[in-house]
């Protein structure tokens, strides 16, 4: 077959595809897309406790906003969030990096994600939970803190695991703003080589599915073991 | 390949604070031909969700089926395409279906696909793939739902295999598995802004090209994020209703 002998294009740039120019210039390729999803991975985390948390709020002037802001967001394509930050960012702040705007984007996006992950999270612990440590003398935030989150978070960790999955392969959406994550080096190889358009798509395609296939084995695993711990 | 730069002329700003300063003018995208721009891209994705959704629900039908066949080559090759499919990202399947597809295909028929729209077929395909995953997982899920007593009275009473799901299993599967798939096909359709990459003329494509005309960004990605949170808003609402009406009635019958 003559693709399989095309396949030298990718040994020839395989470190550009890899960390793209890192050390005589800006990380690209794998390195970034794995840098850009871990950085937004740590932002959201904490951005879907505190909306999560926010949003089963007993205020409704906390919750209904919260609310409003995750459906508004979960409602649009992560383009447009992207698009949005895109433009938003420096007429707000004057020049804005790429690299940040699409981390800002995908904080944002993923955010309220993981927001309703915390939500069902803090809904699947027994009511009887809250009940009896508020009847200890907690107050509601402190047995919300000490009580609900830490059992609740356990039983999240998988699909905090499935959203991370998410998130790496929504990284690929920063190639729209010429962030040379993987997608993007692939496609400027493309341009550069023009003969092997599938043969590159297949490579970074496999790529793709590496990083994220052990993530998703991992969450399997995580499942399993937990609902082993859960059934004791 | 890559587009330019959306919003060249807000990036180049050194200032900041532009946005305090910005001058509205809704008019021009609420009248005339960039009215009509943005409506015609409304109508690319609608089509390209309504063929999606249709496409992607039998696909996905098919690789239920076949993942939960008894056959063994039948499973793997399902469980390698679900596994593929989604631990890969859109748009490098999009990409992948609208530059890489060609080597793999019969010279006819890319002589053929040549002289069609091919952006569009491109672009749809690689939505139904991506998007059948995901519904095959579901409709997975809500078979496996079903007592498992319900196919074994079924294969007693004479049903075949297939036949047992098509008259037993399935309509009862696909009642529960209707609010996710409904979730399913709201992700096709915000998946849909993917394919302005490879030059689908859909919505977000639209706003863009609005935005690089007249310089209204602001106005042009407000009317497209409308647009896309009337449908999720409008699908949402129905599910909520299915939810509380039919499925309460189902369940407790």
């Amino acid at each position: 077959m003559s693709i399989l002998s095309n396949f030298q294009v990718i040994a020839d740039n395989f470190t550009y595809f890899m960390i793209g120019r890192y050390p005589h210039g800006p990380l690209g390729g794998v390195g970034l897309t794995i840098y850009l999803a871990v950085t937004s991975c740590i932002l959201s985390f904490f951005g879907g406790l505190l909306l999560g948390l926010l949003s089963v709020s007993r205020h409704r002037w906390i919750s209904l906003p919260s609310m409003a802001f995750i459906n508004i967001i979960r409602g649009m394509p992560l383009l447009m969030v992207i698009f949005w930050m895109y433009f938003l960012l420096p007429a707000i702040f004057g020049t804005f990096p790429e690299v940040r705007t699409v981390i800002m984007a995908l904080t944002f996006f993923t955010s309220a994600y993981m927001s309703q992950i915390v939500r069902a999270g803090i809904e699947g612990i027994p009511k009887g939970q809250m009940e009896a440590a508020i009847s200890t003398g907690l107050k509601r935030w402190q047995a919300m803190l000490y009580i609900i989150l830490p059992q609740g978070l356990r039983n999240m960790i998988p699909s905090f695991v499935n959203q991370f999955v998410s998130l790496i392969k929504d990284t690929s959406l920063a190639f729209i703003v010429g962030v040379s994550e993987l997608t993007h080096v692939g496609t400027q190889i493309n341009n550069r080589t023009m003969a092997y358009p599938t043969e590159i798509f297949i490579f970074i395609a496999v790529v793709y599915f590496i990083l994220c296939f052990a993530f998703t084995s991992l969450s399997r695993w995580l499942e399993g073991r937990l609902a082993w711990r859960k059934a004791i | 390949m890559c587009p330019p730069h959306p919003l060249h002329h807000t990036r180049n700003s050194k200032r900041g604070l532009d946005v305090l300063s910005y001058h509205f003018d809704w008019s021009i995208i609420l009248s005339g031909k960039y009215f009509d721009w943005l409506v015609s891209g409304v109508k690319v994705t609608l089509q390209l969700s309504a063929a999606g959704i249709v496409l992607s629900f039998l696909l996905g039908l098919i690789v239920a089926i076949m993942r939960m066949s008894a056959f063994k080559p039948f499973r793997w090759l399902a469980c390698i395409f679900l596994e593929f499919t989604r631990n890969t990202p859109l748009l490098v399947q999009i990409f992948f279906w609208y530059f890489g597809s060609y080597k793999l295909l019969p010279e006819a028929v890319n002589d053929w696909l040549l002289t069609q729209n091919f952006e569009f077929a491109a672009g749809l395909i690689a939505l139904t793939i991506y998007t059948s995953a995901f519904i095959a997982e579901d409709i997975r899920s809500g078979v496996l739902s079903i007592p498992k007593e319900q196919m074994e009275a079924a294969r007693s009473a004479g049903f075949s295999y297939l036949r047992s799901m098509q008259y037993i299993i399935l309509p009862q599967a696909i009642r529960i598995t209707v609010p996710p798939l409904v979730n399913q096909f709201l992700n096709l359709a915000k998946n849909s802004s993917l394919t302005m990459t490879i030059g689908v003329m859909e919505l977000t494509y639209q706003a863009r090209q609005v935005e690089s005309y007249t310089f209204k960004g602001f106005e042009a990605f407000t009317a497209a994020t409308l647009v896309y949170l009337a449908l999720s808003f409008i699908i949402t609402f129905l599910m909520h209703q299915y939810n509380e009406r039919i499925l309460k009635i189902h369940m407790a019958a």
